[in-house]
């Protein structure tokens, strides 16, 4: 399965929107909080097999599909 | 999930409750009494390795599975609750440098704290601020060089020793953690006594009156990193306190079986009575639940599955309410021996009735619960 499909999965598992678009800002849309936000990080690390940090933990890495996708292949060095 | 421990993780309980039963059992009653622990069990935790359970090796840590963690917990727990709460606030403040803190960060605090040279507390909670965590009015002020920190911390479990504060607090109007030690000349410490349960927890008020940090002492900014890290931190402290009741489960039961053993009422022993046994039944089928609850957290927890985060939640609120059935049967088990302070289970009740309100309260974890299970 694809990174974004995946991400999306999660998103429909644990939001309960099967609807989510790849570029929408959960946060801004008001979905989460922050136990969600621990859960995201944690499912990307056992998802993808790798660590985060604290530099990693900006909104801008967390806030859509698409922004995680990017996120990953940044961890993983995939390029384009 | 094996539902059986390794032979590691037998041992290390073995090892954990003969350590309880030299180092606590004996002397818990009197920890109590005095409302502090002694220096020297301290020492001696240190010693084991316990209080660098959770920092890597790299640091000088003596880390251990998630889940023998869980087992050390619950051993301290069947001891002295005050004395796993210092493993508790010790270990959410190392966690958290381990987890998230910068390399120099790490350096500088958690050797010293594996060692139990630093003790680690957590400062959240105020006045006007617990289970809302976003209403802290502790103020922190921007200078060149870092942060200027203004504010009350109320009960702040292990503050009367502790050496190195985890501190929430506001900076123009967003959430920050930041790291503050006791030694700072803008923190003072005012001891809380007379509390219910959990006394020899050595609260105190945390005082933090133009309390200059550097720009380096910060563990999380506004957002999502805020939100990451208090998350992860709160996590390790629920999972602990859930293994706590399991811990106090456990003695109640412990308890229990032996005075209905010796005491005798209308010819019989105590045991021979069917409420009795009523008591003593749902004791046994409620403590190995909550075991079970808790170690399956802990194996989550091993795994780095994202489930964990409510799994530990589920089993903090059901081993806390089952703690407080539990003391609350084995008080009247023991009837007025049992609120007598010639027995040790007037005090896992006062105990256990502080573990549904530390850690998020079972009301605030009743409505998450909810939420999660649509999520299902």
């Amino acid at each position: 399965m694809e990174t974004k499909a995946k991400i999306r999965q999660f998103f429909e598992r644990s939001l309960q929107r099967t609807d989510l678009p790849d570029d929408e800002n959960i946060f801004a849309a008001g979905l989460v909080n922050s136990l969600f936000a621990m859960q995201l990080v944690l499912f990307v690390e056992s998802e993808f097999g790798f660590s985060t940090d604290n530099d990693d933990l900006v909104i801008d890495n967390f806030s859509s599909i698409n922004a995680i996708a990017s996120l990953v292949d940044r961890k993983l060095g995939v390029t384009a | 999930m094996d539902m059986d421990l390794t032979p590691q993780q037998k041992d290390a309980r073995a090892a954990y409750h003969a350590f309880v039963d030299q180092h606590i059992v004996p002397h818990a009653d009197r920890f109590d009494l005095e409302e502090r622990i002694p220096t020297e069990l301290i020492s001696a935790m240190a010693k084991e390795g316990y209080l660098g359970a959770v920092v890597p090796e790299a640091f000088g840590g003596s880390p251990i599975d998630m889940i023998s963690y869980g087992l050390l917990a619950e051993e301290l727990g069947r001891g002295s609750s005050s004395v796993n709460a210092l493993l508790t606030v010790h270990s959410m403040c190392s966690f958290a440098i381990a987890r998230w803190g910068t390399t120099e960060q790490k350096e500088r605090w958690l050797s010293r704290m594996a060692q139990g040279q630093m003790i680690g507390a957590f400062a959240l909670t105020e006045v006007h601020a617990g289970s809302d965590a976003k209403s802290v009015e502790t103020e922190a002020v921007p200078t060149a060089d870092g942060y200027v920190l203004n504010g009350r911390k109320r009960w702040i479990t292990f503050g009367q020793i502790a050496n190195l504060f985890l501190v929430f607090g506001k900076c123009e109007g967003q959430l920050m953690i930041f790291f503050v030690e006791r030694s700072n000349p803008g923190v003072s410490v005012v001891p809380i006594s007379g509390m219910l349960g959990s006394r020899a927890s050595m609260l105190g008020e945390v005082r933090l009156e133009n309390c200059h940090i550097a720009k380096e002492d910060v563990i999380a900014r506004a957002g999502f990193g805020f939100a990451s890290v208090l998350a992860s931190v709160l996590d390790i402290g629920r999972y602990t306190v859930a293994c706590n009741c399991v811990g106090i489960g456990q003695a109640c039961l412990d308890a229990s079986l032996a005075y209905t053993s010796t005491r005798k009422q209308f010819g019989v022993l105590l045991k021979e009575h069917q409420l009795i046994q009523q008591m003593i039944a749902n004791m046994l089928t409620n403590l190995n639940a909550a075991r079970l609850l808790t170690q399956r957290a802990g194996y989550l927890k091993e795994i780095n599955d994202p489930r964990m985060i409510m799994e530990t939640m589920i089993a903090k609120y059901f081993a806390s309410t089952m703690a407080n059935k539990a003391a609350n049967d084995a008080v009247q088990i023991h009837g007025a021996n049992g609120v007598s302070s010639d027995y040790p289970v007037q005090r896992f009740l006062r105990d256990a009735r502080i573990q549904e309100i530390i850690e998020g309260s079972s009301q605030i974890q009743q409505m998450t619960i909810a939420k999660y299970s649509y999520q299902q």
